[in-house]
């Protein structure tokens, strides 16, 4: 039983290599190595943009983060967020989507969405669009269907200002909008949620910086029915990548 | 703004503090007294692997001969030289003589020219030298420039030159760095301003609101903001991570080149970083600039130059007193400098100056019709969004009228906009007499390219046939670097028609300077005057600007010819084919 469990698992795994080894292959073209080095290296980044702790009874820890693997032109993201307490989580959302450089500041997305917290969960194909906007605003907004014919928008939008070459404040403000209620996800037609923060990190190097901060989560129209929350906390975390 | 040097003072402790050049100056023959220096007609050359300590920490560089620099060569101009190139890196390796003349078999190009010198292979490059002058080597494979193979050429002139010195030394620039090339490249794509420790702050606007009010600041920002640009993008890799050396000593253990006062004393000025411009003075001596890539030029006599990478210039100076001077090179960005002592005693050194302010790109660096504007009240200037940009400046005549007017049959090339390109010079125009971001009005008398005359006419030379027109592309967000908004993996080869002159015009669509260098034909720059072309074999191109040259196409064959630094070659890259 046991070996036929392995040999499964093995074979999955293989299956997955194979299939990721398909992708990669087909995203890279023309590979040049001669002068200069290769111009389009297979690199990859993992960024933990959030990883706090809200000073509210509940201590409530948030998490945000993707991951990206590929080429210039070509890549694959995995972006993951979420908050849980000690009780365990409270909501998560995670994306897989492949990425492809259509302007030279914007690229579009396309793939699967994962909404789960304690008690649920629910998968959405997903179209999003990510960027740097004018006035160097990094914006990203994501189109999303799931089956039972709910549509959702999720925007956000990050800024960041300079106070030394260190010190930097980001400033960030996200909206969710659905058509339909979803009593499982807790989450109400029209605008659902909204969030703005504010962190002042101190990059002690450019992959590691401590921050504090400063959030404000509201939820709006029928959200309320099932979470009704307007909260403003402290933060403390860290920001780091590499 | 708070400015930081990253000069790193630590002494090297390897084999590098005995790398002085110094070519020995006699009457009729030149003697060479110094370990470093090969001359000759036979050459053997080894690349390795070598410890070295430039920064107080341990590393592995790749290097000619054990050293860094690599040792110069000294040939003599109509000798047939033989070189024997051995490679012991468990990579593949090779070793491209910049700036000479010779077949294309013997250029040294990967992919282009030869294969390659496998691990623990020889090759033997044979060719005939036909030329003199000062002149650089490097590995032309993967990042092995950044990490030590270089080295500096000097050829020595069948005929008198006609200018006198008594001292003949090599002052060789470049940068080094701790981190793995492949590392900096990675950062660069992940985090294109990851070296970049000079960006606009808070501070910078304040200073520029109580400067020129609150709402002419914030109009001043609003081109920069749309089109998504940083006026503090100087340089790509910095002294965050760069120790700049010179002669492969770094600021601390300096370079000392002896002179007895009075004595005339020939510098020869190599740029072998791999991405670092350099402003080169010596405080309290005027420069007397005698050669620019190996040729002559008319004398000019200047407190300042800008070296662009893989540029030579040769100087005169004439110490009148008794004490140490300052080789002063500071890189463009000012985040660093290389620096040597021209010293009367091995044991007198020099101090050195205060570095320049931080320079800040202008409109024009972005390419931008200064006099257009005054006239239309909107801008020459269009990015990926589209927009325009008012302005209240004029500018005064358009000197370099005579060079746009100049019109030859063009030969139009494949030209994409889309994700590689960012930005567009809507009016770029010839800037030759600019001494470039960071150099104007500074109060020194800076080259330009408009000073540069060749020592010899050039009025038989024959006209242009053609003309092609190269745009300098890229994306700094993503750092892509491109040529016509296509990068190398994915153009066909330029085709250039032996026998023909060919004239060729560069616009630059990005807001950094690109050292193009062509190989195996000369670059002959039109700085003005048609009678007194320059023979170059590198030529910058300025942010927003416009440059032309042309090329007498007398070398059948296929030819590298790409942007010079080093994380810019592999995309802003073309062959040439000559048939």
């Amino acid at each position: 039983m046991r070996k036929i469990k392995n040999y499964c698992k093995k074979s999955l795994n293989d299956f997955c290599k194979k299939i990721l080894l398909n992708i990669l292959t087909v995203m890279s073209v023309n590979q040049s190595a001669y002068a200069g080095g290769a111009d389009n290296p297979l690199l990859s980044l993992v960024v933990m943009d959030r990883l706090e702790v809200l000073n509210n009874d509940e201590k409530t820890r948030v998490w945000e983060g993707s991951a990206r693997f590929g080429y210039d032109i070509n890549k694959l993201y995995f972006y993951t967020a979420g908050e849980a307490t000690a009780d365990g989580l409270e909501s998560s959302q995670h994306e897989l989507v492949y990425s492809r450089a259509i302007a030279p500041f914007w690229d579009a997305q396309i793939g699967l969405a994962y909404d789960k917290n304690a008690d649920a969960s629910k998968t959405w194909v997903e179209i999003a669009i990510a960027g740097l906007a004018p006035y160097y605003f990094e914006t990203r907004a994501a189109l999303l269907v799931n089956g039972d014919g709910n549509v959702g928008l999720r925007v956000d939008a990050e800024y960041e200002t300079l106070f030394t070459q260190k010190l930097i404040l980001s400033s960030s403000v996200e909206a969710d909008f659905y058509t339909k209620d979803d009593a499982t996800l807790g989450i109400g037609s029209g605008l659902s949620t909204m969030e703005a923060g504010l962190r002042l990190r101190y990059e002690i190097k450019r992959e590691f910086a401590p921050y504090v901060g400063l959030t404000w989560a509201k939820t709006f129209g029928n959200t309320r029915n099932y979470n009704a929350f307007n909260e403003t906390n402290f933060l403390v975390g860290v920001r780091f990548w590499f | 703004m708070q400015r930081r040097t990253f000069v790193k003072g630590v002494a090297v402790t390897s084999i590098m503090a005995l790398s002085q050049t110094k070519i020995e100056a006699r009457t009729m023959q030149r003697v060479i007294d110094n370990r470093d220096t090969l001359s000759g007609k036979e050459f053997f050359l080894t690349i390795d692997y070598t410890p070295v300590n430039i920064t107080g920490n341990n590393a592995i560089a790749t290097t000619v001969n054990g050293q860094i620099s690599g040792p110069t060569l000294v040939w003599q101009e109509g000798d047939t030289i033989t070189l024997h190139v051995t490679n012991k890196l468990k990579k593949s390796s090779s070793i491209h003589w910049h700036g000479i003349i010779l077949p294309y078999q013997m250029d040294g190009v990967p992919g282009i020219t030869f294969d390659g010198i496998a691990s623990g292979e020889t090759f033997t490059y044979r060719f005939k030298v036909r030329q003199h002058g000062t002149y650089w080597y490097h590995s032309h494979s993967g990042f092995q420039e950044q990490t030590g193979v270089y080295g500096a050429i000097v050829i020595k002139p069948k005929r008198k030159e006609p200018f006198r010195f008594d001292k003949d030394y090599v002052i060789q620039l470049s940068d080094w760095s701790d981190e793995k090339p492949t590392t900096i490249y990675k950062k660069l794509k992940q985090m294109s301003d990851y070296y970049n420790f000079s960006q606009r702050t808070i501070g910078t606007f304040i200073d520029e609101v109580k400067n020129k009010g609150l709402s002419k600041a914030f109009s001043d920002r609003k081109m920069w903001n749309e089109m998504r640009m940083n006026d503090g993008d100087i340089s790509d890799i910095t002294g965050y991570t760069y120790t700049h050396l010179m002669n492969g000593q770094n600021p601390s253990t300096q370079f000392k080149a002896l002179f007895k006062k009075g004595q005339k004393i020939r510098l020869r000025l190599v740029n072998s970083a791999a991405m670092t411009f350099f402003d080169v003075r010596i405080p309290g001596l005027k420069m007397t600039v005698v050669a620019a890539d190996g040729n002559h030029v008319k004398p000019v006599r200047v407190d300042e130059l800008r070296i662009g990478v893989a540029e030579t210039y040769d100087v005169i100076v004439q110490p009148k007193k008794n004490k140490a001077y300052a080789i002063f090179a500071q890189s463009i960005e000012r985040s660093g400098y290389a620096m040597g002592s021209l010293t009367p005693s091995g044991t007198l050194l020099a101090t050195p100056p205060k570095m320049d302010p931080i320079p800040k790109l202008t409109m024009v660096d972005m390419g931008m019709d200064m006099g257009a504007m005054s006239k239309k009240g909107d801008a020459g200037m269009k990015c990926s969004g589209g927009m325009a940009m008012p302005s209240k400046k004029s500018m005064k005549k358009y000197k370099w009228a005579k060079m746009d007017a100049q019109k030859y049959p063009i030969t139009k090339l494949p030209m994409a906009r889309g994700v590689q390109t960012t930005m567009m010079a809507m009016s770029p125009k010839y800037r030759l007499d600019d001494p470039g971001v960071g150099l104007r009005h500074n109060g020194r008398k800076v080259l330009t390219y408009a000073d540069l005359k060749n020592r010899y006419s050039t009025r038989k030379d024959k006209k242009p046939d053609r003309e092609i027109v190269l745009h300098l592309t890229g994306n700094m967000e993503r750092y892509m670097w491109s040529i016509n908004g296509i990068k190398y993996a994915d153009a066909k080869p330029l085709q250039f028609h032996y026998g023909e002159r060919l004239r060729i015009t560069f616009i630059n669509d990005t807001m950094m300077n690109h050292p193009m260098h062509l190989h195996g034909m000369w670059s002959d720059l039109e700085t003005g005057d048609d009678n007194r072309l320059v023979k170059k074999h590198t030529v910058i191109v300025q942010p927003g600007s416009k440059i032309s040259y042309r090329v007498t196409v007398d070398a059948k064959g296929s030819w590298a010819y790409h942007c010079h630094l080093l994380y810019h070659m592999s995309g802003m890259f073309r062959k040439v084919v000559v048939s």
